[in-house]
Order: C-alpha cells, then sequence, then structure tokens
C-alpha cells in the first residue's frame, strides 16, 4: 500500500494535464495510429512515418496550404531536362542551430541509395544520374550525379528528363541528414527522440515508445512565423478505432477518424464532421500467369459487369467521401490544364447481370469449362477487407453462379502470396508517392515489379514508355488517357472506390491541413482560434 | 531443499531451451515473407536485407546462431523497426504489462476474499445472491466484451461529470490503471470469490471452530482469527498460476485501453511477422513462466512446514 | 378372570418369516448414484437443459429457420430485431442528369428543395445557384438546430443539383446546404430542408427477393413486407438468427470437440505413463512439463500463423489442433495421478489376488473410477475453449470470414455497439449462457461423482 501511495503522489494529476485543446499551453493533443517505424527519413515507407517526419523534418520544397508547391530549405529552384539546381536559403537551420548544407542533402540521399540500407524507396531517386546503378552495387556512391559548388547551392544531373522532378522531392526520402549525427547514433539513428537531429517546425523532445511522444516547436526553424502552436502531443498510440472515438468523445485528442458505425453518433453529438479523400484507389487485381482462368478476357469482363461498385459504396462500406471508381486515375489527378479524368473521362462500365452471362458464356467455351471455376480472392486482414470480400463473393454467386474462395491473409502472408502469383483475385490498393499520373501510371508495365498479377501487353508498354519519357505535356496526358482506356476496356483491373476519410476535429482548430501528397494529417501551420466554439 | 532447486533451475534451463526450438521452427515454417514491403525490390537490397538478418544462411547453422546469442541474452533487431533492439522492445514494453498484472493479481486476491468471505458470511441471503450473479456474470462475459463496455460506461461517466473521473485509456499514472487492473482481474476474482466461499463454509463446520463458539468467543473474532485465517489457505496457493496467466493475458486490455504493454505489441508483431520480436517475446514469456513457477514453489517451501518436509 | 385358552398349536415353532436380508433403499451403481444426486441438483438439471436447448438451437434449429447465414439482404442492413418492413413497389432506379437550374438567387432559401419524391433509391436535392459559387451538402439524421452541426459532409459542389445516394433508409433526413465563400470557408448562407425519405422496391429486385410471383403481377405504389428477420440483421443485411444458428455450430464444435480432443490424448498420454511407471514415465512426464510451459495464448496465435488458413477454408480445424497440442498435458498430469494412486488402492489388489486380468482391472476399476474426474475436466474446459475461440476472433485471428462464430460475431458487434446494440447483445448472450450452462454442469457433476461428498449435503 506504501508503494502506491508514494506513486500516487508523485504521479497523480498528470493525467488531467491531457486534453484535445489546451489553450493556455498553445498545445495539442492528437491520437497516431502506431508506434512509427522508421524515422530515419532515408528508409521510411509507411504513412506514420512519414505524418511524424513531416512535422519535425523539411526537404528542399514542400507543399503549401494551397496545395501548391513551395521553398522549403531551397529559396528558389530551377528545373531543365538535364539538370536541377536548388538555392538553399541561408537562415534554414537544424535544431541544434548549425546551418542546413547542401551537403546533408547529398548525404542523405547517398545514404539511401546505398544497396547496404535496403531502402524501399530508394526507386525514387533513380532520376538521379547513376542513381540506379549504384543502388545495384555495380557503381560506387560517388559517381551520384549530385555536386555542391556552394554549401548553398546543390545542383542535381538528371538520368534522365523527368518533368515532376521537383514534385517528388516533397517525400520523406529527400529529407535531409546531418553525416556527423548520423555516424555519431551508431546505427541507432532515428530510434529514439534524442537519435535525431531536427530542421522541421516542431522537433520531438520525448518518445515513449508505443505510448506517447510530444513535439514542441523548434526554436531554429527559419519560418517562425508560420508556426503557432507551442507543442503537439501524443498522448496515445493506438489503432483501435473504438478506443479513438472514445478518447475525442473524453475531450483527450482533438480529431479522430468516424467507421460508418459511429456516424450516427458523431452527429448525434453534434460534432463537426469533416471529410477527406486521401487519393487512394482501391481495386481488384487479377492474375494473369499462364493457366489461370483470370487470363481470359471475357471471364474479367463478365466479374466486370457483374459486380456493382455503387452498391458497395453506398450500400457496404457506407461513407461518405468513398468515391465508386471508375479508373486506376483518380479524380484528384491534373491533368495538362484540367483535371486529367476531366480531359479524359473514363467509360464507364454499368453493372449489367445479362452481359454478365454473356461474357461468362463465352468465356467459358474458351476455357472448355462446363461450369464456372472457383476463384480465389486474396485479401487483407483488415475489417474492412473483409467486408467487402464477402460482398464480392456474394455477388459473384448471386450474378454468375461463380464460389469464390476467400484467402484472407496478414500482409506478409498477402504480399508474399501476390509476388508468387498464388491468387486467381487480390484486393489491392494504390497511394500515389508523387504528384504525376505516373505514379499510378506504369503501375501494369511488364517491368514494374508492383505488376504482382504479371500483366503483360506490348500495347500498354509501349503507353507507358510514351508517358515516362515524352516532355511534352500534352502528348504525356494523351498517353495516360490511353493508359486509362486500355485498361478498362481489357478489365486488367477492377477499380472499387477511391477511398474518403471521414473524420470530426476541435471546432477550435483552424488550419488543420489534410493532404494527398505529404504529411497527412499536416498540424504543422495549425492554430488555436480560443474565440470559436 | 538447495539440490531440489539447483535440479529446478536446471530443468527450467531445458524446458527453455525447448520454448525457444519449437518457436524458431515454428517462425520458419510461417509461410510469408518477414522482408516484404509495399513496394516490391530489387535483388540487390534484398540480398543485403537477408544478409543483414542473417537468413542468407542454411536453417541449421541460423539455428546453433539463434541459440547462441539466446544464451547471451540477444534477441536481435525488429524487423519492423530496424534501429530497435528486441531486447529495447521488450526492457520497455514488459513492465508496464508486469504492473498491470501485479495490480489485477491485488484487485483479484483483495475482492476474491472478501467477496467469498461476504458471500459466506450471507450464505443464501442477497448479499450472497447479488455477488456470486456478479462473479458468475465476470466469469461468462468474454473479456473484450466486459473491457469495451467498461471504457464505454467510463466516457459516459467522464461525459456526465463535466471532467476526467478516470482516464479511459492510455499509460502513465495509477489512475491510469485502476480500471483495466480491474478488468484484467475480474475472472481471476470471480474464481477466487467461489474458492473462498466455499473454503469458508468447509472451514465453518469443523471442530476448531465449534470449540471456539463453545468457550464464548465473540463471532468477530472467531471470523478474523480462524475462520479467515484457515479458508485464506487454498486461495494462497492458486495465486502462483494465477499470476503468471494475468501478466501474459494481459493482451485484450491493452488493446482496448491502448496501453504500450508487450501483449500488445506482440500482436502487432504477429500481423507485422516481425520474425526476431515474435521469436523474442515467446522465448521472453516462457522462461517469464518457468522461472515463476520455480519462484512460487520456493516461496510455498519457505511459508508451509508441510510442502517442505514432502520435498 | 379366566385363563387363557391354550392350544397345542400354540406350541408350534412360528413359521420364519424373514426370508432375505432387505436393504432400505435399492443398490445403485457407482453412476446410477451419480446421477440420482445430479437429479437432485436444480442448477445442474437447468445447466443441462439450456445445453441441451443450445445443441438444439444450433443443430435443428437450421431445419427449422432455413435462411442463408450468408445471404446478404442489402435493403434492410443493420436493422433490428420487430424493424418496419414495409416497402413500396417503384420503378426502378435511373440515372439523373437534370439541366443546370436558373441563375437568379434567392438569398434565403437558395431555392432548395426535392427535385423528385425521396426514395430509398435515391435523393435529389436542386438548389438556384449563383454563377460561379461552390455549396457543401450535409446530410443529418437529427434536427441542425437541436445538435448544433450540420452532421455528415456529403460534398462539396459547384453546381446546382445533387443526388444523395449514401445508405438511405425509411425516415426523416435533415438535408443543409451551405454556400462557401471564395477561399472555401462556409458562409452564413445556409438552408436546411427535412426529408422524408420512403422505402422503395423495383420490381426486378422484389421479384428476385421473392416478395412478388411474377413482374406482371407488379403494381407500381404497391406494398409489399420485405424478409423478415426476426433478430434482426448484421452490417451486411445477414440475417442475426441464421448466423447465430451457424456461428453457435463453429463456436459450439470448437468448444465440445476441443476439449474432449485434448482429454482423450491426454488420458491415453496419462494413463500409458503411470502404468509404465519407473523411466518410462519419468521421461514422458518431463515432455509433458515442456508443453506445459509454453505461454498458452502466444503458442496459440503462433499455431494459427503456422497452419495457415487456405483459400475458402473455415479456419476451425487449425484451431482445434492448436488447442490439442498445447492443451493435452493437463488432463494427462491429471489421470497419470489418479492412476498412480488408484494403482494402489485395496480393492485393485484385491481384484487381482481374486485372478483379475490387467485389462479387467482397468475396465473394471481404473477407467471407472477415473472416469468422474475426466468428465469434469472435459466440461470445465468447454467454456475457456470456447473463450480462446472468442480472444483470437478479437485479434483477427479467428475463423475465416464469411464463416460465423459467436466470438467473431461479438467482435463486430462492439464497433456498432452504440447504435446497434442488438449485434454484439445476441451472440454476447449466447457465449455468456453457453460458459455458464457449462460452468454449473462442471459444479454439478464434481458434487455428483466425487466419492467424498457421498451422502455430504
Amino acid at each position: 500500500m506504501l508503494v502506491l501511495h508514494h506513486a500516487s503522489k508523485s504521479l497523480t494529476g498528470t493525467f488531467t494535464d491531457v486534453s484535445a485543446v489546451d489553450v493556455e499551453g498553445n498545445s495539442i493533443s492528437i491520437l497516431i495510429r502506431e508506434e512509427p517505424p522508421q524515422l530515419d527519413s532515408s528508409r521510411a515507407t509507411d504513412a506514420v512515418s512519414g505524418m511524424v517526419l513531416g512535422h519535425v523534418m523539411e526537404g528542399l520544397v514542400r507543399m503549401g496550404m494551397d496545395g501548391r508547391l513551395e521553398g522549403a530549405v531551397a529559396e528558389d529552384w530551377e528545373v531543365t531536362p538535364t539538370k536541377a539546381t536548388f538555392w538553399l536559403r541561408n537562415d534554414a537551420k537544424w535544431s541544434d542551430g548549425r546551418p542546413v548544407t547542401a551537403a546533408d542533402f547529398i548525404f542523405s540521399w547517398k545514404t539511401a541509395l546505398k544497396p547496404e540500407t535496403g531502402s524501399e524507396y530508394a526507386f525514387l531517386l533513380f532520376a538521379i544520374k547513376n542513381a540506379e546503378a549504384i543502388n545495384s552495387g555495380t557503381l560506387p556512391s560517388s559517381a551520384l550525379g549530385l555536386s555542391a559548388p556552394d554549401s548553398n547551392t546543390l545542383v542535381i544531373e538528371l538520368e534522365r528528363p523527368v518533368p515532376f522532378f521537383d514534385k517528388m522531392l516533397v517525400f520523406p526520402t529527400f529529407f535531409p541528414i546531418r553525416a556527423d549525427f548520423y555516424a555519431a547514433s551508431k546505427g541507432r539513428f532515428g530510434a529514439d527522440a534524442d537519435q535525431l537531429l531536427y530542421n522541421g517546425p516542431f522537433k520531438i523532445t520525448r518518445w515513449v515508445h508505443g505510448s506517447s511522444m510530444t513535439f514542441k516547436r523548434n526554436p531554429h526553424y527559419w519560418n517562425q512565423e508560420q508556426i503557432h502552436l507551442d507543442a503537439i502531443h501524443v498522448p496515445y498510440i493506438t489503432s483501435d478505432a473504438t478506443a479513438s472515438l472514445n478518447f475525442f468523445k473524453d475531450s483527450k485528442i482533438s480529431m479522430t477518424g468516424l467507421q460508418a458505425e459511429n456516424l450516427t453518433e458523431a452527429m448525434r453529438m453534434g460534432w463537426q464532421i469533416r471529410q477527406h479523400r486521401d487519393g487512394t484507389v482501391f481495386y481488384i487485381d487479377f492474375n494473369f500467369r499462364e493457366g489461370r482462368a483470370t487470363n481470359n478476357l471475357n471471364l474479367r469482363r463478365a466479374i466486370q459487369a457483374a459486380l456493382d461498385m455503387e452498391e458497395l459504396v453506398y450500400k457496404v462500406t457506407k461513407l461518405p467521401g468513398y468515391e465508386p471508381g471508375l479508373s486506376l486515375f483518380p479524380g484528384w489527378l491534373m491533368g495538362e490544364k484540367d483535371l486529367l479524368r476531366r480531359e479524359y473521362p473514363p467509360t464507364k462500365i454499368s453493372p449489367n447481370a445479362g452481359s454478365a452471362q454473356a461474357y461468362l458464356q463465352t468465356a467459358l467455351q474458351e476455357l472448355g469449362l462446363g461450369e464456372p471455376p472457383p476463384l480465389v480472392l486474396l485479401s487483407g486482414d483488415n475489417p474492412i477487407s473483409s467486408v467487402q470480400s464477402e460482398w464480392v463473393q456474394q455477388s459473384l454467386k448471386r450474378t454468375l453462379g461463380i464460389s469464390v474462395k476467400i484467402d484472407k491473409q496478414i500482409f506478409k502472408q498477402r504480399l508474399a502470396k501476390m509476388t508468387a502469383g498464388d491468387f486467381d483475385m487480390v484486393l489491392a490498393g494504390w497511394g500515389p508517392d508523387y504528384n504525376d499520373p505516373l505514379t499510378f501510371g506504369d503501375l501494369y508495365a511488364s517491368w514494374n515489379k508492383n505488376n504482382r498479377g504479371e500483366y503483360n501487353s506490348p500495347e500498354l508498354d509501349g503507353l507507358i514508355d510514351t508517358a515516362q519519357n515524352q516532355l511534352e505535356p500534352a502528348a504525356r496526358m494523351r498517353a495516360f488517357g490511353d493508359i486509362q482506356q486500355h485498361l478498362i476496356e481489357n478489365a486488367v483491373l477492377l477499380p472499387m472506390y477511391e477511398r474518403g476519410v471521414t473524420y470530426v476535429v476541435d471546432p477550435r482548430i483552424k488550419q488543420l491541413k489534410r493532404r494527398v501528397i505529404g504529411p497527412d494529417p499536416d498540424w504543422s501551420r495549425a492554430y488555436i482560434d480560443s474565440g470559436s466554439e | 531443499m538447495l539440490t531440489y532447486f539447483a535440479k529446478r533451475i536446471a530443468l527450467g534451463l531445458v524446458t527453455i531451451w525447448f520454448i525457444a526450438s519449437a518457436t524458431f521452427f515454428g517462425m520458419h515454417a510461417v509461410p510469408g515473407d518477414p522482408l516484404a514491403g509495399d513496394k516490391a525490390m530489387t535483388a540487390q537490397i534484398r540480398a543485403n536485407l537477408e544478409a543483414k538478418y542473417g537468413l542468407d544462411k542454411p536453417l541449421g547453422s541460423q539455428y546453433l546462431i539463434y541459440l547462441g546469442n539466446i544464451a547471451r541474452g540477444d534477441f536481435g533487431i525488429s524487423y519492423t523497426q530496424e534501429n530497435r533492439r528486441v531486447n529495447d522492445i521488450i526492457r520497455e514494453h514488459f513492465p508496464i504489462s508486469a504492473t498491470l498484472g501485479i495490480l489485477a493479481i491485488v484487485f483479484a486476491g483483495l475482492g476474491g476474499v472478501l467477496w467469498g468471505a461476504l458471500t459466506a458470511l450471507y450464505r443464501n441471503r442477497w448479499p450472497d445472491v447479488v455477488i456470486m450473479f456478479l462473479v458468475i456474470l465476470g466469469i461468462s462475459v468474454p473479456s473484450f466484451v466486459v473491457a469495451a463496455i467498461s471504457q464505454w460506461s467510463l466516457v459516459g461517466a467522464n461525459l456526465a461529470a463535466g471532467t476526467t473521473i478516470l482516464p479511459i485509456g492510455g499509460w502513465g499514472t495509477v489512475w491510469h490503471m485502476l480500471v483495466p487492473a480491474l478488468v484484467l482481474g475480474l475472472s481471476t476474482m470471480a474464481y477466487l470469490t467461489r474458492l473462498m466461499r466455499s473454503s469458508m463454509l468447509e472451514v465453518v463446520s469443523t471442530d476448531y471452530i465449534r470449540t471456539a463458539k463453545a468457550k464464548g468467543l465473540p463471532a468477530t473474532q472467531i471470523f478474523s482469527r480462524h475462520q479467515l485465517r484457515n479458508a485464506i489457505l487454498p486461495v494462497v496457493t492458486v495465486l502462483g498460476p494465477a499470476i503468471a496467466g494475468i501478466t501474459t493475458g494481459g493482451f485484450v486490455v491493452e488493446i482496448v485501453f491502448a496501453i504500450p504493454g508487450l501483449g500488445r505489441y506482440f500482436v502487432q508483431a504477429i500481423q507485422q511477422l516481425d520474425y526476431t520480436v515474435i521469436m523474442g517475446t515467446t522465448v521472453f514469456y516462457g522462461a517469464f513462466l518457468v522461472f515463476m513457477v520455480i519462484l512460487v514453489d520456493l516461496v510455498y517451501g519457505l511459508i508451509d512446514p508441510r510442502v517442505r518436509v514432502e520435498k | 378372570m379366566t385363563a387363557p385358552s391354550l392350544s397345542p398349536e400354540d406350541f408350534h415353532p412360528l413359521q420364519s418369516s424373514v426370508s432375505d436380508q432387505q436393504l432400505g433403499r435399492p443398490s445403485l451403481s457407482y453412476w446410477a448414484d451419480a446421477w440420482r444426486r445430479l437429479k437432485e441438483n436444480p442448477r445442474a438439471m437447468a445447466s443441462l437443459g439450456l445445453i441441451a436447448f443450445l445443441l438444439a438451437f444450433v443443430s435443428i434449429g437450421p431445419y427449422l429457420w432455413q435462411v442463408d447465414p450468408s445471404a446478404q439482404d442489402l435493403d434492410q442492413i443493420g436493422i433490428g430485431p420487430g424493424a418496419d418492413r414495409s416497402v413500396t413497389l417503384a420503378a426502378p432506379f435511373q440515372p439523373w442528369l437534370p439541366e443546370q437550374q436558373a441563375t437568379t438567387l434567392d438569398d434565403d432559401v437558395l431555392g432548395f428543395t426535392l427535385a423528385m419524391p425521396a426514395t430509398t433509391q435515391a435523393v435529389r436535392l436542386v438548389w438556384t445557384m449563383e454563377p460561379g459559387s461552390r455549396y457543401r451538402l450535409y446530410r443529418n439524421l437529427f434536427d441542425p438546430s437541436d445538435t448544433g452541426s450540420f452532421g455528415l459532409p456529403l460534398a462539396e459542389l459547384d453546381r446546382s443539383y445533387f443526388e444523395d445516394r449514401l445508405d438511405l433508409h425509411a425516415g426523416t433526413y435533415y438535408y443543409s446546404l451551405v454556400m462557401l465563400d471564395a477561399n472555401g470557408a462556409e458562409t452564413s448562407s445556409t438552408v436546411t430542408e427535412a426529408v422524408q425519405v420512403t422505402r422503395v422496391i423495383s420490381a426486378a429486385e422484389a421479384l428476385q427477393r421473392g416478395l412478388i410471383e411474377s413482374e406482371g403481377d407488379a403494381q407500381l405504389g404497391m406494398a409489399l413486407e420485405l424478409a423478415w428477420h426476426p433478430l434482426g440483421t448484421d452490417y451486411l443485411g445477414r440475417d442475426m438468427l441464421a448466423r447465430l444458428m451457424y456461428g453457435g455450430q463453429v463456436s459450439l464444435f470448437i468448444g465440445i470437440f476441443a476439449p474432449l480432443a485434448f482429454v482423450l490424448l491426454g488420458v491415453i498420454y496419462g494413463s500409458v505413463a503411470g502404468f509404465l511407471g519407473g523411466a518410462t514415465d519419468q521421461a514422458m512426464m518431463r515432455f509433458a512439463d515442456f508443453v506445459v510451459a509454453l505461454p498458452f495464448l502466444l503458442f496459440m496465435i503462433l499455431f494459427k500463423v503456422i497452419f495457415g488458413i487456405g483459400p475458402g477454408e473455415s479456419g476451425i480445424w487449425p484451431m482445434l489442433v492448436a488447442m490439442i497440442i498445447l492443451l493435452w498435458p493437463a488432463p494427462a498430469r491429471l489421470v497419470r495421478g489418479q492412476i498412480l494412486q488408484i494403482r494402489e488402492e485395496g480393492y485393485v489388489s484385491a481384484s487381482r489376488l481374486l485372478g483379475g486380468t490387467t485389462a479387467y482391472v482397468v475396465g473394471r476399476h481404473m477407467l471407472p473410477n477415473t472416469l468422474g474426474v475426466i468428465l469434469v475436466t472435459i466440461t470445465f474446459q468447454v467454456p475457456s475453449a470456447i473463450f480462446t475461440e472468442a480472444f483470437l476472433s478479437f485479434i483477427g485471428m479467428g475463423v475465416a470470414p464469411p464463416t460465423p462464430s459467436w466470438g467473431a460475431m461479438c467482435n463486430e458487434g462492439i464497433k456498432s455497439m452504440l447504435t446497434r446494440p442488438h449485434e454484439l447483445m445476441f451472440p454476447a448472450l449466447l457465449i455468456s449462457i453457453t460458459v455458464l450452462a457449462f460452468n454449473l454442469l462442471g459444479d454439478g457433476l464434481r458434487d455428483a461423482l466425487d466419492a467424498r461428498m457421498r451422502g455430504a449435503e
């Protein structure tokens, strides 16, 4: 009892300090879904690490509040087909007060490319001269096409012209790392709050693994006037949606995502509900390997005509903001002048049980089968995938009499099965890595390792080649339009929906930015408007 | 006595070897690829990663290296958090699970004795009926349902009070622990209550209680001096196994109440197929259980002379 | 006083009337006696009744309530028991492409109105629009003037019409249209419209669901009744009653079969060890100790991952096998202890002396005397097996979809606990009843079979 008493004396009261919005302390509390797995920017791949890094680090450029690219560490830049030059600002500093220099970027990018690092996102750097050869170990890292004429100028030689090169630089892989600090951390770089050097608006001052984090304003950050909050607290780390909702209800966190089941409750509570489309497209992928029934075009067309994605979105996922899928290219991608999808509207395939049956009969004849073959549908182990795969199973059974076997697997096992081609259909999703249609467009190229169904079409490969290498914007966008048409006509994939996020946020918080590219949600420019309720 | 425990400890070490081997070969039989990520990777990078985790060596030598590392208490590097060691992960998360478990045991033990004694005293009267009904509820509802409903009720209470009566989740202070520990200890408490009740009833009908009554001792004194003391013994003997069960069984409350314990971490590691964390956690827990059992035996040997003679 | 008259017969001996010894009560075998005592225990009998009911529910139930547990009734998703089923027959859904509305702005009401009667197929709204302006459209289940928020944001639009098809149910919805300023911030120019949505179904859909005989019978505006779901439906519109029955098959199968199997394995292992004795016994028991030392839940999860669940499989067998592998040692120890004890009993020696063969001794004395303990163990293991299944479902390692189980249903139900409590309540209730019944039966059996308890209480 004595121990308990003693403990409570030293610990009482601290829990009341956690509140969604602390006006006096000029701070807010938020929840993150999981412990950031990797805060070493050269190796980070996931959204949570990206979100944390986006608050504490800064690259050459960043996405502004208006969604346009703006200078960050770089004051100005210039991209030509052969090289890119960035002029760094003088007042960009690390959290220990020393200036951020071109050498810090060169070190970081070389680290990401080193084969020993094993960075999954090294391919983003392949636009730089010799990067791919260095990454595969055939050239030394000194051969990389980077140079710094002075400490504030970074010159990048390009392997090939990349029209959207500057837009790619918002990705964490392009953040700077300082060599001396990296060496001093002895392999633990990014593992703890004090094992990182920060150059962003905030710095991590406390990190209790799996439990809580604190971000405090970084006094050395150059753009102080845009930063309003003094601290961002992360008192909870949990992926449990119910817990998250309860924390919000209990005024402990200032934002929570909503599931379809919670919408009524949110409306009853009178919360300010918002929505945001996160840019990710979900679709059904097919296996095109020899001997798979799904290699048959008419079978795929039968399935395409049988599934009513509007029913899926309106009756099964039931969240506003979800858009029934029409194309691999989501609606937000920009084309030449307007949205790509306005310039090249995708053909809508309306569900039709009659034509689905007709396609199926043709397919059965071509396959020499008497009755529809059972199909294996590979699916993730999260609840949403389960519900969707059960819906697909029922729909195909009802319309086509196809029996679908659901193969629910944990993430890594699903990936292994996808790579091995151990499936007929798989529920997949693709989020953008950079703001150009190519981030989706080259997915079904025969050389793309992420094309796990091994779709192989010389026609499509040719279109992708055009989209990659053509510099003239109109011709590029036309290529994307043709890719889109090819994918729909050949039923290469069946877009299910573009994902929406429905969430509630404390009404006193202003300038919370939700994004498709870059850290999401972005609290770095947020402020508290204590006058509003 | 000493040679007996030396033998027990030697046997414990063999048991840990068994657990470690079962885990190792089990994990390597798992289909799936721990290195797979969202993006496909090149052969070169893959080879580098395999070398980093020693996956490029034949299974036999991997096993020997693994056993050697365990003998030195080194569980390796996590696959999902490439810059964190499994030892650090256990060191940071296990104390949380253990604290929660100990508190749950305290609740279960105190509650079990108290409610058990009460029900025996008021046998077949309303306190007995009410408490036994709650006990039955405690053992017949799945723990995740109990946890979810208690968290939801707590939110309701906080909302109604307009202030935080108790935190609804998270970790940090004693207050954070109360409700999760209660939920975690609930089924053990229910079990102990039943045990205590029947033990009390057995004691009531013994000769020494009759003698105490006959010589005119006041009821309160009979209750505290004779009845309670003697009835508590069987309860104490089952506490040992319960400790191990509760400390490793915290998965549900840790998930529901967002508590950063090792149980929740283990579940995440399974979903991520984080080989080293899974193996490290399992071996660590196995070793923990083995030595808890030995420790409990040792303590009994010191407390209860009868046990000492038997062995 | 006269002397009694005596006859010579009076001096004959009485005939013996006591032929045999008579006992006060009929002789009872161990089992008959145990059954007698169990019958006297009302709680045990009630629990036996409950178990019989549950078994009937999952085995006979599906024959009485022939509804496909995986059929999705998307017209009735997540409805509670006793929900209204009336529906009106309407024309099939047609895409809607309205003309842009006139551009005169009536600032008070924005000209916000329904374009046609609101149905569960779609709610179609139009408004008059100022050129170049943007609007945000909200939908609410509650009156915004009561809750203080507009509710669910449906869309941001730069046009003058919207078609809402998202998860529409019969009832009142409050639609609010808010004009946005140049920066995308909401202006005070708002209007709220209460919309009464009626449930409709097209003739083709009605035919498919068997509500009408042929499309010829269909007349627009005709009132029909949707399929009946006595206990409501789940998040995919599947019949709860049918899912509870089929889910019960899974839960009870695991709950009862797993303990039977691992106790049987344990009995064989334990009795062999106990019988052989000596070094073999020691070695066998050491191995059992190893297996006991494996942390149960951790290895349960591990085994689930190792065995994996193939496409289209339910995942019941891997769970069962994992439980058997991990749980046999406890009954094995118990039985071994019993066998060792019984071996030394006087009646066993007596039986041997009287020429009883080993088979006779085992069959006549050993097994019947351990059977009681075994039976009690099995009964008490049922609740923990059911809980284990529920726990694995909770962490997403349970049976694979679309196989239902009570644990998986509970886990799904928790998410919608606040709005649709029936999805949690029914499976949780059934788990509780099962666990309770087996616990009470176990208590009763223990009391009834425990020889020391004979005559007590």
